[in-house]
């Protein structure tokens, strides 16, 4: 109702806990009772323009493509606190073969359901928890930072980057930090200037904090919040930003560099085809730019040929996996060094990840 | 600090407490004439949607400024009916005009979301735009800016110098007697509540086409409950209604300045709290202080009314 | 032709009972020309809305778990509304308790001891309770009004749950997420139905609704509480102290809405998380109205306030009906049932024109 404390999902990575021990359910039972029921479960309204929203167009992909294989469901707008379970526990048993929740928040609930309904597949984004019924899957949004990170090295004159946060969590940690880290590669004396806003979703306050930030001599934004409200303010004021989640040019024509774009749609349709063919195993995964799952938008009229140039060999190496955003050697804010030269970061450090790197005022 | 960045933070603090300052005075009209209707985020909602979509298919923002004001009504009215003319209970009947608010504009607002508006315009003011430090604190802002500010002025001066202000005091101070004078207690109620549909319909406005032209659901974000709170912060005076527009809007503000610069290393939640705390000490102090002015809340607020025949 | 409206002097007992029936007749009417208007089949909708979430146990039993916080609340709330005190900062309260709980919880998470439990809704009253004094001692000692008061400190206590569960409360083997570890099982409210979620706690929400009946029905405190409220001038006359009944009320809605909190991150929960209730707090400020601020009515309203979001998850479940539907259609239903209060205090007439006056 007053929704006074927004919430939103929390992404992070997999980390793989128990991950392969799949027991062979199959979808042999789904199959034979005519279409696949796939449910879905969105922390936020699907007009949110952001996370949700993403998640919603790769369930209408995923019913494009498959057609009358598949029959889709799904609940928007379910807080993560004691509701989701039921929900969750509504949809399997609903008719629903697969079940994909999507914000991190669910990760606890779904395990109980997952528990509860062997029989039935679920898949959790963004999460670390997994059985032999359910899988975990996020996006290495680190790499689409890496890109951007590069391009706001070049672009920027004043060599400030202002970056308004949602709530400190290792994920977005980790995107300031790969952000700040690829922009100090192209210019030595880049700062990212944190704000945090402690909310998913308050347009306004977003919008107020980009003010602030380029108020304080910050030329290029980033955001790790769902509206295109701080791309308006660069806009509106003649800098530079990106947009978060889906292409945001529409809002900001001359503004908006790029934007990292979640796709799901192609894991959504590949995990129905194969609990529909019968060859769904649980894992854990955690796709990039390789795979798709991250996606950089078209770039927009403020890239320069320099800049472009850049951001498309850090695209490139990153997939051919020549080269990886943490990769040593690493400096703290404080001064620290925190990775040796020729030393990368792992997985599971990344996902505790709670420092900032050299370079970054938060 | 210089004192271009000092205009820039006021500017910002302008565009934060607008909203916060139409909705509060709206609201306080309706509370003077003894009606507590909690709605005001679903009000506010209703016009930023319909503000959205009527400017962006029309291409007019003065009709969607206007279609704003008139959702907020629309809603108020729907308020009045059950309230005044129902007797349902206030509180709740307000409580319940937000869930309907809120779900009624995410239903006309489905498919405007993702599509982009030009900003309000900002009146510009040749030769005097252009002044130093004054010029764009004073004459670049959009009209609902100005519009708030003059709002504040007339609602005082109305409320307390002229006969359609007594008379709607005396209304909200006892309903019974105003009644027994002879005054329409019901038909003033009305007009209260309308004003103040009215006003929370062009703070919404002023979140989809100024503040950030763009509709998403919920982009309220609880304002209309901070609205409600200066309410009574303000004692129900229009002057002080404008004190606490500004003083927490500028208080939000200077937390995500103070983040920017790095002033303090304490977590980024200590930041957030300070609106909510700044606002509940400014007015223990207002209310401890040798200045006090004691101002109840109207004597008939939230209670029902219903002329015996 | 003209109506007139008068007052009943004594509303005829059939109407108690007969409102409520009509209220639903018009509601099912306004929702399935709504549904119908949206393109929705209204009898299906409408039976998921009411009947589908009734024909499981475990329907049931979500419906009673989700009404148990709200009925707590909702009656600790009307105790103050009856006196006058505005405390619309029960969501904040909650958010304490289940601070204070589950801390306790946290800090005993190695002991397995019946009293671990006890010890935690203890914590969670107090909880509730300390933020609700910040609202009383500042009414009381400074006239500051507790709407702003208790409203701010529910976004401060939102903001200090998401500091501890990003910090000190945060799981050190939860790969930095911001939510505690979780309880040991002797921190778990133990479960009445097996293969269910429905815990322990309905069983003291069900205390908590008769206790306030006999409390308010039966006592002299309830008796100052409804006086303080209906007649606070013959209340002074009387010698009931004001501020009393204001420390009373607030203490009582702050720790019942600490203790809601509690068995919710003991419950359904099991950790502390940075959302921990779904606006419990505000929604069960309308479930303290819509049953007339009497606790068996609000025990019923809570019940009808549970049934209408589970009823609204499984219409998008089963028919894909939009959430923005659900929140329009609830409007709806509590404006009728607000609204049908008017047919037992009032009569309609109709006025005959041109009588003389004798």
């Amino acid at each position: 109702m007053a929704n006074i404390i927004t919430r939103r999902g929390f992404l992070a990575g997999t980390a793989g806990i128990g991950a392969g021990l799949s027991l062979g359910v199959n979808g042999a039972l789904a199959q034979a009772q005519g279409p696949l029921g796939v449910g879905f479960i969105y922390v936020g309204p699907v007009g949110d323009h952001g996370w949700s929203f993403t998640h919603d167009v790769g369930r209408k992909h995923l019913e494009q493509t498959l057609g009358a294989k598949v029959k889709t469901t799904f609940v928007e707008n379910v807080a993560e606190g004691p509701d989701a379970e039921r929900v969750i526990r509504q949809l399997a048993t609903s008719g629903n073969g697969l079940i994909f929740t999507t914000s991190f928040g669910f990760m606890n609930p779904t395990e109980r359901v997952a528990r509860q309904f062997p029989n039935l597949k679920f898949e959790h984004a963004t999460g670390y928890k997994s059985a032999p019924n359910l899988a975990t899957y996020n996006a290495r949004f680190y790499e689409g930072r890496a890109v951007i990170g590069t391009i706001a090295g070049h672009v920027s004159k004043s060599g400030i980057a202002g970056y308004v946060g949602s709530v400190p969590i290792p994920e977005v940690v980790m995107g300031i930090n790969a952000f700040t880290l690829a922009a100090r590669k192209v210019n030595p004396n880049f700062t990212t200037r944190v704000v945090w806003v402690n909310s998913w979703y308050d347009p306004g306050k977003e919008a107020d904090a980009a003010k602030a930030l380029l108020d304080q001599r910050a030329d290029v934004l980033s955001q790790h919040t769902d509206s295109p409200a701080p791309l308006q303010q660069a806009e509106a004021r003649g800098a530079f930003g990106f947009g978060q989640a889906n292409d945001m040019k529409a809002f900001a024509p001359k503004a908006q560099l790029t934007a990292i774009v979640d796709d799901w749609a192609d894991y959504y349709v590949s995990r129905a085809q194969a609990a529909l063919d019968g060859s769904w195993k649980t894992h854990s995964v955690w796709y990039g730019m390789k795979e798709g799952m991250v996606k950089i938008a078209p770039y927009g009229p403020g890239v320069t040929d320099a800049a472009r140039a850049a951001a498309e060999q850090v695209k490139a190496d990153i997939i051919s996996g020549k080269s990886h955003p943490f990769m040593g050697p690493i400096k703290d804010n404080k001064g620290v060094e925190r990775v040796p030269a020729g030393k990368t970061l792992t997985d599971e450090e990344l996902n505790k990840m709670d420092w900032y790197v050299e370079g970054v005022q938060a | 600090m210089n004192p271009d960045v000092l205009v820039a933070v006021f500017l910002t603090v302008i565009t934060a407490s607008t909203p916060l300052l139409l909705a509060a005075l709206g609201e306080l009209v309706t509370e003077r004439a003894g009606v507590l209707n909690l709605g005001v985020e679903g009000m506010m909602l209703m016009g930023a949607v319909v503000g959205f979509a009527v400017t962006l298919t029309t291409g007019q923002w003065g009709l969607g400024v206007l279609a704003a004001a008139l959702a907020g009504a629309g809603l108020a009215l729907v308020f009045g009916v059950l309230t005044l003319t129902l007797v349902a209970n206030q509180v709740a009947t307000g409580l319940a005009l937000t869930i309907f608010g809120i779900g009624v504009s995410s239903l006309i607002g489905a498919g405007f979301v993702g599509k982009p508006l030009p900003p309000l315009p900002r009146l510009a003011v040749p030769g005097l735009s252009d002044l130093p430090v004054v010029g764009r604190l004073l004459f670049g802002q959009d009209l609902l800016v100005y519009l708030s500010l003059v709002m504040t002025g007339v609602v005082a001066f109305v409320l307390n110098r002229t006969r359609i202000g007594l008379v709607l005091r005396a209304v909200g101070q006892s309903d019974v007697s105003a009644h027994a004078i002879g005054y329409p207690v019901i038909r003033i109620r009305y007009g209260a509540v309308l004003f103040g549909g009215v006003m929370s319909g062009l703070a919404g406005a002023y979140l989809s086409l100024a503040y950030t032209p763009l509709w998403v659901q919920e982009m309220t974000a609880g304002r209309g409950w901070i609205a409600l709170a200066i309410v009574v912060f303000a004692a129900w005076r229009p002057g002080r209604a404008l004190v606490g527009a500004y003083l927490f809007g500028g208080i939000t503000i200077l937390q995500l300045y103070a983040q920017g610069a790095g002033w303090l290393p304490v977590p980024s939640q200590i930041f957030s709290m300070l609106p909510y705390l700044a606002t509940i000490l400014v007015l223990v102090i207002i209310s401890a202080g040798p200045w006090r002015r004691r101002l109840d809340a109207p004597a008939c607020l939230g209670k029902p009314f219903r002329p015996a025949a | 032709m003209a109506f007139r409206i008068e007052p009943r002097r004594a509303p005829p007992a059939s109407l108690f009972y007969l409102t409520p029936v009509l209220a639903v007749a018009v509601t099912v009417v306004l929702g399935a020309l709504l549904f119908a208007a949206l393109g929705y089949a209204p009898g299906a909708t409408l039976y998921h809305f009411f009947v589908s979430p009734l024909t499981t146990v475990n329907g049931l039993a979500e419906l009673v778990l989700k009404a148990t916080p709200l009925a707590m609340i909702g009656v600790g709330l009307a105790a103050g509304f009856r006196a006058n005190v505005w405390n619309i900062g029960a969501e904040g309260q909650l958010t304490l308790g289940a601070i204070a709980g589950g801390m306790t919880a946290l800090e005993l998470i190695d002991v397995d001891a019946p009293w671990v439990l006890p010890l935690m809704a203890l914590a969670g009253v107090a909880g509730g309770m300390a933020w609700a004094a910040i609202p009383a001692f500042l009414k009381v000692r400074f006239d500051v009004s507790e709407i702003l008061t208790s409203l701010m400190l529910t976004y401060v206590a939102g903001l200090l749950l998401a500091l501890l569960v990003h910090g000190p409360l945060k799981d050190p083997t939860g790969y930095g997420f911001p939510q505690s570890a979780m309880f040991a099982p002797s921190a778990n409210l133990p479960m009445l139905v097996n293969g269910t979620r429905l815990n322990a706690g309905a069983l003291v929400g069900l205390a908590v609704v008769l206790g306030a009946w006999l409390v308010l029905a039966r006592t002299i405190v309830g008796f100052q509480i409804r006086v303080v409220g209906e007649a606070p001038a013959a209340a002074r006359y009387a010698g009931f102290s004001a501020p009393r009944i204001v420390w009373l009320t607030l203490l009582a809605g702050g720790g019942l809405a600490g203790l809601a909190g509690v068995f919710e991150v003991a419950g359904p929960i099991g950790q502390l998380v940075p959302s921990i209730s779904p606006g419990y707090g505000f929604t069960a400020i309308i479930v303290a109205f819509l049953g007339r601020l009497h606790p068996v009515g609000i025990l019923l309203a809570a019940l009808l306030m549970a049934l209408s979001y589970i009823g609204g998850e499984n219409a998008q479940v089963a028919v894909n009906l939009p959430r923005a539907a659900t929140g329009v259609f609830q409007g709806l239903l509590l404006f009728v049932l607000l609204a049908s209060d008017f047919l037992v205090r009032y009569r309609i007439r109709l006025a005959r024109p041109a009588r003389a006056a004798p």
